[in-house]
């Protein structure tokens, strides 16, 4: 069972990376890329809503969808729980902890719009993972977007003073970047088979 | 059963939607965080612009640090004082009690005033040339260097650079700051918009020093501390400093100092009037002679 989660979760960090293995989330990954900073902050916002996330879309598949057996719709609910539960997490944090609040800043709306948040909890769905393996595999695959988000972030930052040609400034060289990073974690793939 | 399928489907899906929209306004309610409604207020009246002129991170954080005390309500130099007067009306302040400010450049060394250690021909910029040997081709090292550095930063239009010293215009100046940090040599300050009484020099060098730069550099003689009634001009560190608070802005210190070093439009108008009246009566007196 331990072996199990733990298998999860570096699965979702290295093998099925949700970035680089799977392309969702793309539009953060190479939004919020400029600095490492940013890219942190980002970071830690999702692996704080997916985990959330995981957590809400189990209940609300196997507590309402499965027994009414609109099982169909799950896509739609999806969305409306993880847009509904980024609101509130929103809420909660800009009464409880404003410091916090004022790091997590912009990003946590943005993530309402992340696709690796309905990803993740989609994949959950698919494989039939229990309450636990959900929110592992939630840790999990967040913690791999954050990885891969820092990595690229100190890349773009290396490579945004270098002496690139004029027409691949900017975010030519950023997607390039990207890609060889992909490439890169391909050598993970096969390493865990669940 | 068919159509039941689609209103149970309908009925799920929409009653999720209200529960969590309910949830969530409920939430709004609990988690509601108290925010001064001056803030909100003031900001509706800022102009929304978030130029950053004021020096606080757009227009909600200057709103913030208004209705907490920390700007003055008229903090908006691109609302100037229309908004001053909505802005203090919203924080029970009366905006006329705080006087408008404009920027003053303290050096009066043109062309003909002041000398030149060299010639200058490098990148027109005064950081730049501030930085070479003797902080710059001005014999003063403590004067204008006239690149202009404070007419590029303003958006105002308010500055230019008349015979090699930059000038301000008063009725174009909105005290937006922005060349007071432009300018290399820190001679860019606010003074109050309706006095007109300013030193003219920001030279801290002895006398001697002055005389040999500057024809209107001040020298550190005392005479308009001497002569003022008031007790609001005094010499510190070689210069003359006007304490704004007691200047009653009569103009005396301007028609005593031997240097022409305090300006005062006043004081200037008459000194042209009589130069005009001498020049008038010039040409009659050699008409008589004839």
């Amino acid at each position: 069972m331990l072996t199990k989660l733990i298998l999860i979760l570096l699965a979702g960090v290295f093998v099925n990376n949700y970035i680089l293995s799977q392309f969702l989330g793309i539009c953060p990954f190479l939004g919020v890329s400029k600095k490492v900073e940013t890219a942190t902050g980002m970071g830690v916002a999702v692996i704080f809503v997916i985990t959330l996330a995981c957590a809400a879309t189990y209940l609300v598949y196997y507590l309402i969808l499965v027994p009414l057996h609109l099982e169909y719709l799950y896509t739609i609910a999806f969305i409306l729980v993880i847009a509904a539960l980024v609101q509130f997490v929103e809420m909660f944090i800009k009464k409880s902890s404003p410091s916090l609040y004022q790091a997590l800043g912009v990003y946590l709306p943005l993530i309402t719009t992340n696709c690796a948040v309905l990803g993740v909890a989609v994949s959950n769905m698919q494989k039939n993972y229990n309450f636990l393996e959900s929110i592992v595999a939630g840790i999990g695959g967040a913690g791999g977007f954050t990885l891969a988000i820092i990595l690229f972030a100190g890349i773009r930052e290396r490579t945004e003073h270098n002496d690139i040609p004029k027409t691949f400034e900017g975010f030519p060289i950023a997607l390039i970047g990207a890609g060889l990073m992909s490439v890169s974690f391909l050598g993970f793939s096969g390493l865990i088979k669940l | 059963m068919e159509i039941i399928n689609v209103v149970t489907a309908v009925a799920s899906v929409g009653g999720m939607g209200v529960i969590f929209g309910g949830f969530l306004g409920y939430a709004s309610k609990i988690f509601a965080i108290h925010v001064d409604p001056k803030v909100t207020e003031i900001q509706s009246v800022l102009p929304g612009a978030n130029c950053g002129g004021c020096g606080f991170p757009g227009c909600s954080g200057c709103a913030t640090a208004i209705a907490q005390g920390k700007a003055p309500v008229n903090a908006c130099p691109v609302g100037g004082a229309r908004v001053a007067a909505l802005v203090g009306k919203i924080m029970g302040v009366d905006a006329a009690a705080v006087a408008p400010q404009v920027a003053f450049v303290k050096c009066n060394g043109t062309c003909t005033n002041a000398k030149s250690k060299y010639e200058y021909h490098g990148i027109e910029d005064c950081a730049f040339e501030a930085q070479l040997a003797g902080g710059g081709a001005k014999g003063c090292a403590y004067g204008c260097l006239g690149l202009g550095n404070c007419v590029k930063v303003c958006q105002f239009g308010a500055l230019s650079i008349v015979d090699g010293v930059a000038v301000v215009d008063e009725t174009k100046c909105v005290a937006c700051g922005k060349c007071i940090n432009a300018c290399p040599k820190g001679l860019i300050q606010f003074k109050p918009k309706a006095q007109k009484t300013a030193v003219r020099c920001s030279s801290l060098d002895t006398g001697k020093e002055v005389m040999a730069n500057c024809t209107t550099g001040c020298i550190a003689c005392h005479i308009c501390e001497k002569n003022c009634k008031f007790d609001a001009i005094h010499v510190i560190n070689n210069l003359a400093v006007i304490d704004y608070s007691k200047c009653k802005d009569c103009g005396l210190c301007a028609m005593k100092c031997p240097k022409h070093a305090i300006k005062n439009e006043r004081v200037e108008a008459m000194a042209a009037k009589k130069a005009a009246e001498e020049a008038a009566a010039a040409p009659a007196q050699t008409t008589n002679a004839q």
